[in-house]
């Protein structure tokens, strides 16, 4: 063991590989003894993790004081407390003066034909910041989790799985190596297979999982090919080195590096849920809440963002990136298309994960797209920010699934109106919704400001304008999410919920257990025991439990106080202090300084969050208004209204919505006459952006979705599904013939090479 | 020393041995013809140690070879009377489950 690092490097720095380690130990001992034991495996999962959460922090802890330390006798910590708003150039070069090392711990693992390959780890501010969130918003997850999966026939195997996922995640985060790297990342890539596909007997749901696994897999070859460039060109695969020659890159064989950047962003294509390869991540809904809430914040889907963070240089010099003149790169097209064709989706949706599902594409996309114009700093923060709101979305309506809407997750049919009786999570859900539509003084605001600050600086114009428009729909689909959930008139499995007859929810959830697993589509089969539910907190008495409430609360918290790690707004750079040595420097390399934050420049995108959130509310009391009145009959709006609102709100009836607009005004040009000439000017709006809305994320679904990316899918297996029944006679299944065939074929190999040789 | 006799004696044992290895029916039988396969490929391994130079390396493979198809023969034989436990036959063209 060496290391690389100085020699003060503290405990926690030297001994971050247990990080890893921990849960990873603790996948094996639940898998042995977990069923044993009184709490089904789920004790060791969490302990595993609350060590690993204590190790992080303690390393965060000494990250901090190592990065302070030069800082401390020396001008640097007096122009940074004087700088006050925004940044300068000149401050970025004091820095330099005290490069931050990292801290490299590494073990010989194995040699092959000259090249080392070890395991360790890499502490810098990149690695110290995904470690501590991994590690905690796990913990969260796995203590949320002992209620929600609670009786669940596969109990044990579920915490083993969800363990060794956040193992894969830490080995991957702490990887020094590329070697490691694709250890954790193909770790994470068979966890989110059995996760997904954790309740398999649904067919569904067993689909939804090979449908990730091999989506991913697609990118995964380009990890591969990726790796295997960057050691023909740096002749290393050490991280700390390729960034460095990276950083530095002269040579002649450029077109070798723009190879090697542009294999490992498929990878990052496939496995954060870009563009072309975004069709799993709405499917891996299927897999319990708390998996989709850990997949989508912390783990898996930020990995790609990870991977090109990590390897900033390789992509920043090989993708020629901020070079002047510049107006476009692959990874910034990417993140753009990504963000707009996401978000469009997200309208489409009923179910209540999936609006969040296509809301992670989404917010990666901006991600992607602050890598692509040189916002490093943006996009990890936004790494960092958006886990926490997204986890705590994702928890909540897991929470509304578990105690408000018995098992459904369709707004439409099972929610509404639930802001009473949920307070808890109401409450985190509106924090959060705030946060991920950049409100200010929320966290999200920090993030996504200095991403969209950085495209319009970094003369990427296009994508300025791409990613406010992108903003001002995150706040119309999430404020259409929230009406439909929260507000308005409480339906189906909801309604059951807000209008029982117990006071305590609890109580009359569980009259409903069984009734409610007999019609739920989504496979939440658990259950099997009579459901005896832990008491919720004394405040909120008809809320889900404490195990669920407890960490939505911290969450929703966090989702407010994270941003102020890094608020240009405020004229706060902590963070950017201190992960700002991860991002590499070098003669061919010039990441521009983030843009000083100024009101003004904030002003359009704000305005335009304000803008789609103002449009999309009024269309939501119009749309889902009538809708509420379709579903208890004739009520004092539709006899307002009249007979000729009946056609109004019959096309708005149920899920369809959209689409029985577009076939009620097609197939019947009469009646479409009578909706036209019935309508306010607002209604009138209603039908135009509706349309509109739905022709395009109908374009998006059935062209490039199910035409182009499916077809090529379907199209490799039909392939070998015909190679399969053409070869099928052969395995007739009697040994005899094998045998034949085994010593026929080595007789021709045996023929060949006497012909060959002589 | 004349070793076209070792190797057509390895060549004669190999041909019966997959001669029973494709017409014979019971599964016992089956095995005993693998095992005078992979003993004509020790006879030429030894031939062959003797004819180039006496190295050992020709008998460290054959006492390989030996010690693999004994291992070999008992996990064969293991499943074979599995086999017969289950089904009271042994007979190989029942055994077809594997069929495509």
């Amino acid at each position: 063991m060496f290391a690389a690092g100085t020699e003060s490097a503290g405990w926690f720095l030297e001994h971050a590989w247990l990080i890893p380690l921990i849960p990873a130990v603790a996948f094996f001992l639940i898998i042995g003894v977990g069923k044993r034991l009184p709490r089904g495996g789920s004790e060791i999962g969490i302990a595993s993790m609350l060590a690993s959460l204590v190790i992080a922090a303690g390393t965060a802890y000494q990250w901090i004081q190592r990065v302070d330390a030069p800082v401390a006798e020396g001008e640097l910590g007096l122009s940074r407390a004087s700088a006050g708003f925004g940044r300068v150039v000149s401050e970025k070069v004091a820095t330099e003066g005290h490069e931050v090392l990292p801290v490299i711990n590494s073990w010989n693992w194995f040699d092959i034909g000259g090249l080392k390959v070890s395991i360790g780890s890499h502490i810098d501010g990149l690695a110290v910041t995904l470690l501590l969130l991994v590690a905690f918003i796990s913990t969260l997850v796995q203590i949320y989790s002992t209620e929600y999966v609670r009786g669940d026939r596969r109990y044990t195997h579920f915490f083993a799985s969800i363990t060794l996922f956040s193992a894969g995640m830490l080995t991957m985060v702490l990887a020094p190596n590329m070697v490691q790297f694709i250890l954790g990342w193909e770790i994470m890539g068979l966890c989110s297979f059995l996760l997904i596909g954790h309740w398999w007997e649904q067919k569904a749901n067993s689909e939804a999982a090979l449908k990730a696994f091999w989506t991913v897999r697609v990118g995964d070859m380009g990890l591969l090919v990726g790796t295997a460039a960057l050691l023909s060109v740096f002749g290393t695969l050490e991280i700390s080195e390729i960034n460095e020659k990276a950083a530095n890159f002269a040579g002649d064989n450029k077109g070798m590096l723009m190879f090697a950047a542009v294999a490992l962003f498929i990878a990052c294509i496939g496995k954060s849920g870009q563009f072309p390869l975004h069709t799993w991540l709405p499917d891996a809904m299927a897999g319990p809440t708390p998996v989709s809430s850990l997949l989508h914040s912390s783990t898996m889907v930020v990995a790609g963002v990870f991977l090109v963070a990590r390897l900033y240089p390789v992509f920043h010099v090989g993708l020629d990136i901020n070079i002047a003149g510049q107006d476009f790169n692959l990874i910034a097209v990417i993140g753009g298309i990504t963000i707009l064709i996401a978000a469009g989706l997200a309208f489409v949706q009923d179910d209540i994960k999936k609006v969040l599902a296509y809301s992670t594409v989404s917010q990666l996309g901006y991600m992607m797209l602050g890598l692509g114009v040189g916002a490093w700093t943006g996009a990890v923060f936004h790494i960092f920010t958006h886990a926490f709101f997204k986890c705590a979305l994702f928890l909540c309506a897991g929470s509304i699934a578990h105690t408000g809407s018995h098992h459904s997750f369709d707004m439409k049919t099972d929610m509404g109106g639930l802001r009473k009786k949920m307070p808890v999570t109401f409450g985190v859900w509106m924090v959060s919704t705030a946060a991920l539509c950049g409100v200010p003084f929320f966290s999200g605001f920090f993030s996504k400001d200095e991403i969209i600050d950085s495209a319009k600086y970094n003369d990427y114009k296009l994508f300025y304008f791409v990613a406010i428009i992108g903003a001002a729909m995150t706040a119309a689909y999430m404020t259409r999410a929230t009406y439909l959930t929260f507000f308005g008139k409480a339906r189906g499995g909801a309604a059951h919920f807000v209008h029982g007859d117990d006071a305590l929810a609890t109580n009359a959830h569980d009259a409903h257990t069984v009734d409610a697993h007999a019609a739920d589509a989504h496979g939440h089969d658990d259950h099997h025991a009579p459901a005896h539910h832990s008491a919720p907190l004394p405040f909120a008495k008809s809320d889900s439990s404490w195990q669920i409430t407890i960490p939505l609360i911290i969450l929703g918290v966090l989702a407010v106080v994270s941003g102020y790690l890094n608020a240009p707004a405020l004229g706060i750079h902590w963070f950017e202090h201190m992960t700002e040595s991860s991002i590499g420097s070098g003669t061919a390399m010039s990441v521009p300084p983030p843009p000083k934050f100024t009101w003004a420049a904030a002003a359009p995108g704000l305005l335009l969050v304000a803008l789609g959130f103002v449009v999309s509310l009024a269309l939501c009391k119009a749309v889902f208004g009538e809708k509420k009145n379709a579903l208890q009959g004739l009520t004092q709006r539709n006899v307002l209204l009249g007979a000729g609102h009946k056609f109004l709100v019959n096309k708005y009836y149920l899920d369809a919505l959209y689409e029985k607009v577009i076939v009620h005004s097609i197939a019947h040009p009469i009646s479409r006459v009578v909706y036209w000439t019935n309508q306010n000017i607002l209604d009138g709006m209603v039908n135009a952006v509706g349309k509109g809305g739905k022709r395009s994320g109908e374009f998006v679904y059935k062209y490039l979705d199910q035409g182009l990316v499916d077809g090529a899918v379907n199209g490799s297996g039909a392939t070998a599904r015909g190679a399969g029944t053409a070869l099928q006679p052969v395995q007739s299944g009697k040994v005899n013939l094998y045998g034949a065939l085994l010593f026929g074929a080595a007789a021709v190999g045996a023929l060949v090479l006497v012909l060959v040789n002589s | 020393m004349l070793i076209n006799q070792f190797l057509i004696l390895g060549a004669v044992l190999f041909c019966i041995g997959v001669y029973g290895v494709i017409v014979r029916k019971n599964a016992v039988l089956v095995l005993m013809s693998i095992e005078l396969i992979l003993n004509s490929v020790n006879i030429n391994l030894l031939a062959f140690d003797r004819l180039w130079g006496g190295q050992v390396d020709g008998n460290v493979f054959a006492l390989y070879i030996i010690a693999i198809a004994a291992a070999e023969v008992g996990v064969g034989l293991a499943m074979v009377l599995l086999i017969f436990r289950n089904r009271k036959t042994i007979a190989l063209d029942d055994l077809s489950e594997m069929k495509g």
